[in-house]
C-alpha cells in the first residue's frame, strides 16, 4: 500500500485555475519603499484546517515599516504584507469545526496551532508547528517562533492581510469572532497593537502608586499608556519627539509626555518627576531595526548595518538606566538584530527584570473585547488617516515619513 | 541532610560514580533519569585540543605580526647577518602566511585543516633555515636555535592536527571513520508516549512525515519494504527488518543485505518531564552512494543528513499535534518564491 502525505491529500482537491480573472488585489513588497497594490490570483485551501478570509479592514503596522526600509533580508518582491486584519470567513477546510461561512473575524497576527507545547502555555506567539521556514530561524535565533502573516520569510512566508482576501491557517484557534454591533475600526485592533500595548504592560505588573514610563507613542505606545492606567498606574510618561503623537498620548491616553528632542536628559526628566527613584516600571515600545540571518553573507551584511544602528537602542539602553532600582523594562519594540553596549551592569547590580516577547496575541482577545465593549477603552482614538487599499503605497510613504500628523492607516478593503 | 560539604565524600552505595549531594535526598533528582541524560550529554562531547589549537592559532599571528612588521629583525634572530631585500620580502611573505594560518585556526572552521596546513608551513620554514645554515657568512648558532624552534613547534602543529583530525569516540559518531554517516536528532511531542510510538510503529505512516520515502508496505511483523525516492525521478527499493522492539520505548530496524543502501534506524521514546508529552530521539546512519564524497556532494544541495531528519522529525511533530503538515505560501514548493498565492499545485 502506498501512503499517501497529507498534504498530497490536500493537493488532490487543487484545482489548476489557470488565471481566469479569478484575481485580487494585494499590497505587494517589490523591494525597499517600493510597495504595489497588484492583482494576485485568490488565496486558496492548503491545509485542512485553513479557512479564508474576505478582508473588510487592515492596517499598517509600525513593524512592517521595518520590512518596508528593507530591513529584513528574509524578503521576496512580491511578497504580500500585513497582519493585522478581519473580514468574513469565506471558505473553510474540511478540518474546521467551530469557525463557519459568514463569522466576522479579526485574525491574530501570530499564527498557532493550539495542540503543542507552547499553545498549551498559552504562549501563542511561540507555537512550535506554525513556522514552515523554522529550520531557518532556528539557525539564526537559536529557536524557532511561530509563524507570522505577511511578515518575511523567516516567520514563515505566508501571504499577508493588506489584500482582498487571506487564507488563515488554523482556523479554529486565531480567528476571533467579533459582534456585529461593534465597528471594524472598534476591534481591528485586537490582531496586534491593542494586545501588543497591554501585554507590555502586564508584563510590569503594576501595583497602585507606581509609575510607568512608555517610550515611543506610536499606535502601541498609545495602547501601553492606555493600558497601563487600565492596570492601576499612578501616573504614566510618554517620550516622543513628535508633537502631535505627544499631544495625542496627553489628551487621549492621559499621560505626562516628555519631548526627547526639548530636554538635555530624559532620565533626569524622569527622576525629577519620580523624586529620585526612577520610574517603577520602563516600557519600550521603540524598538531597533537591524537584522542578522543565519547564512554567513547575510550576517556579515547585518554587522554592518548594525554599526549603522548603534544609535538605535537609545530606547531601550534608556529605559535601562532609568528605571527604579529593582523595577520592570517591558519590551514590546521588535528588535530584528543584534544590539550593541547592552548595560548589563545595571541591569545585574540594580536588580532590573526585563520581559519581551512577540504577544501573545490570542489569550488577550476576549478580555480586551470585553473591555471595550464595557466602554473602558476605546482604540479608535489612534486611527488618523482612512484610505482604500489601493492607496496602500501612500498610507506607507505617509507614515514612514511621519507626515500629515500620520499615527495610524486603516486601509479599506471591501 | 547533605550538604555541599560533604562532597568529598564519595557516597557508599552507588559504586563511587556520584559524589555526596548538595541535595537533601528528597529534592535530588531521580537517578534514573539523571544518568539517561548524563548519557545522552556524554554522547556529544567534543575531541578536545581545541585549547591547544587556540594557542597556536595565537601563536601563528604574532609571530606573522613579527616577521610582516620587522622583517629585519627577525631576519638578525635566525642567524642572517646581512638582511638584503630578498630576504625581507621573503620574511614578510612567511609573515602573511603565518597571520593567514592564525586566522584560519581561530575562525574555528575546520581548524584540523588549518593546523595541517601549518605543519606544511612549519616545512617550508625549515627548508629556509637550511637554505640559511648553508651560507657560511650567517650566524650559524643562531639558525641552529631557530631550527631547534621550529622543530619544536612542528611537533606541536602534528600533534594538535592528529588530536584534531580524529572523530571524536562517541556513540553519535560510530563508524564514521568507515564512511558511514551516522546522525542523531531530537524532539519533543506533545502527545502521550503511547499514542507517540503506535503511530511510528506503524511503519507505514512513515512516508506522511519523511520527506525521502515514498511508501513502506508492512509485510509481516518484522519485514517491511521500503521506497525512496532518488535523484531525477528514480526511485530506490529495499527491504527492511525490525531488529529491536520495546513498546513504547524504542524501535529498531535496518535494511536486509541485498539492499541499494545500508541503512539502518532507532527510534527511541521517553515521557518528557513536566507532563510536556514525549520525547522522541532518532538515530540513522547509512552508506551514502559514492561515500564519503556523494555526502559532501549533497550537501552543496542543502541535503545535509541531520538537516533532513531535524525537518523530517518536525514534520512528525506537526502530524501528531496538529494532524498535517503546516504549509505557508512561500513554501509549498520548493526554491524561493514569493509569499503570495499561486496557480501551482502543492509539491513540498
Amino acid at each position: 500500500m502506498i501512503a499517501r502525505r497529507p498534504h498530497q491529500t490536500a493537493g488532490a482537491d487543487f484545482k489548476v485555475t489557470a488565471f481566469e480573472g479569478y484575481a485580487m488585489k494585494a499590497t505587494c513588497w517589490m523591494g525597499p519603499q517600493k510597495m504595489v497594490v497588484k492583482e494576485v490570483p485568490d488565496p486558496k485551501i492548503l491545509n485542512q484546517r485553513d479557512c479564508i478570509v474576505k478582508i473588510t479592514s487592515t492596517a499598517i503596522c509600525g513593524s512592517d515599516l521595518h520590512l518596508y526600509n528593507g530591513f529584513l533580508p528574509m524578503m521576496e518582491p512580491g511578497d504580500i504584507m500585513g497582519h493585522e486584519f478581519m473580514g468574513e470567513v469565506v471558505e473553510v477546510g474540511r478540518d474546521v469545526k467551530k469557525v463557519r461561512k459568514g463569522d466576522r473575524v479579526v485574525v491574530p497576527f501570530p499564527i498557532a496551532c493550539g495542540a503543542c507545547g507552547a499553545c498549551a502555555a498559552q504562549a501563542y506567539s511561540l507555537c512550535e508547528n506554525s513556522n514552515p521556514n523554522a529550520w531557518i530561524a532556528e539557525k539564526m535565533l537559536g529557536h524557532s517562533p511561530s509563524g507570522i502573516f505577511g511578515y518575511s520569510h523567516l516567520t514563515g512566508g505566508f501571504a499577508g492581510g493588506q489584500a482582498e482576501y487571506a487564507r488563515v491557517p488554523f482556523a479554529d484557534v486565531g480567528p476571533f469572532k467579533v459582534p456585529e454591533d461593534l465597528t471594524d475600526d472598534q476591534v481591528l485592533f485586537l490582531s496586534d497593537i491593542l494586545p501588543t500595548g497591554y501585554m507590555g504592560a502586564e508584563m510590569c505588573g503594576i501595583k497602585p502608586g507606581d509609575t510607568v514610563a512608555v517610550w515611543g507613542c506610536g499606535p502601541v505606545g498609545q495602547f501601553a499608556i492606555a493600558s497601563a492606567y487600565l492596570l492601576g498606574a499612578e501616573k504614566v510618561i510618554g517620550i516622543d519627539r513628535f508633537p502631535y503623537r505627544l499631544q495625542m498620548a496627553r489628551e487621549r491616553a492621559g499621560a505626562v509626555t516628555i519631548n526627547y528632542e526639548e530636554v538635555d536628559s530624559v532620565p533626569d526628566v524622569l527622576k525629577d518627576l519620580t523624586a529620585g527613584r526612577g520610574p517603577d516600571h520602563c516600557i519600550d515600545a521603540v524598538g531597533a531595526e537591524g537584522h542578522t540571518h543565519g547564512v554567513q553573507y547575510v550576517h556579515d551584511r547585518a554587522k554592518q548595518m548594525m554599526r549603522m544602528q548603534t544609535d538605535r537602542p537609545i530606547a531601550l539602553r534608556e529605559a535601562i538606566n532609568s528605571c527604579a532600582n529593582g523595577g520592570t523594562v517591558s519590551v514590546i519594540g521588535v528588535y530584528t538584530g543584534l544590539i550593541d553596549k547592552f548595560p548589563m551592569n545595571a541591569v545585574m547590580n540594580r536588580s532590573l527584570t526585563i520581559k519581551t516577547g512577540q504577544c501573545h496575541v490570542h489569550r488577550y482577545m476576549q478580555p480586551l473585547l470585553d473591555r471595550i465593549q464595557r466602554g473602558e477603552l476605546d482604540p479608535t482614538f489612534i486611527i488618523t488617516h482612512h484610505m482604500p487599499l489601493g492607496d496602500a503605497a501612500r498610507g506607507y510613504d505617509i507614515f514612514n515619513k511621519k507626515l500629515e500628523n500620520c499615527e495610524k492607516v486603516v486601509l479599506q478593503a471591501a | 541532610m547533605g550538604t555541599a560539604f560533604e562532597s568529598n565524600v564519595a557516597a557508599p552505595g552507588n559504586g563511587g560514580r556520584r559524589m555526596g549531594s548538595a541535595l537533601a535526598p528528597q529534592v535530588r533528582p531521580r537517578g534514573d533519569a539523571t544518568e539517561r541524560y548524563q548519557q545522552l550529554a556524554d554522547e556529544d562531547r567534543g575531541t578536545g585540543g581545541e585549547s591547544l589549537a587556540d594557542f597556536l592559532g595565537f601563536f601563528s599571528i604574532g609571530l606573522g605580526l613579527a616577521e610582516l612588521l620587522a622583517p629585519t629583525a627577525m631576519s638578525r634572530v635566525i642567524g642572517v647577518k646581512h638582511p638584503d631585500d630578498r630576504t625581507r620580502s621573503t620574511m614578510r611573505l612567511m609573515g602573511l602566511r603565518e597571520i593567514g594560518n592564525g586566522l584560519a585556526i581561530l575562525s574555528n572552521q575546520q581548524p584540523e585543516k588549518a593546523v595541517w596546513s601549518r605543519v606544511a608551513g612549519d616545512a617550508l620554514d625549515l627548508a629556509f633555515l637550511g637554505k640559511t645554515l648553508s651560507n657560511p657568512d650567517n650566524d650559524r648558532g643562531r639558525t641552529l636555535f631557530a631550527t631547534a624552534n621550529v622543530l619544536a613547534v612542528t611537533a606541536l602543529d602534528v600533534m594538535c592536527a592528529k588530536q584534531l583530525s580524529k572523530q571524536p569516540d562517541t556513540i553519535a559518531n560510530a563508524g564514521v571513520d568507515k564512511g558511514i554517516i551516522r546522525t542523531k536528532r531530537s524532539i519533543t511531542v506533545n502527545r502521550p508516549v503511547e499514542e507517540v510510538y503506535s503511530f511510528w510503529r506503524n511503519f507505514e505512516n512513515l512516508p506522511q512525515f519523511m520527506r525521502h520515502l515514498e511508501s513502506v508496505a508492512v509485510m509481516d511483523n518484522n519485514r517491511s519494504h521500503w521506497v525512496a525516492k532518488a535523484p531525477a525521478g528514480k526511485s530506490v527499493e529495499w527491504d527492511a527488518e525490525t531488529t529491536e522492539d520495546k513498546p513504547n520505548e524504542l524501535i529498531a530496524w535496518r535494511s536486509l543485505p541485498g539492499a541499494g543502501v545500508y541503512n539502518a534506524g532507532e527510534v527511541r521514546f521517553n515521557p518528557a518531564p513536566g507532563n510536556r508529552g514525549t520525547e522522541v530521539r532518532v538515530t540513522l546512519e547509512y552508506d551514502p552512494p559514492f561515500g564519503k564524497l556523494g555526502s559532501k556532494v549533497a550537501m552543496l544541495w542543502r541535503e545535509e543528513p541531520g538537516q533532513q531528519v531535524q525537518d523530517d522529525l518536525r514534520h512528525f511533530k506537526q502530524v501528531m499535534e496538529t494532524g498535517e503538515i503546516v504549509l505557508s505560501d512561500a513554501t509549498k514548493q520548493r526554491g524561493m518564491h514569493p509569499a503570495k498565492p499561486d496557480d501551482k499545485p502543492v509539491e513540498l
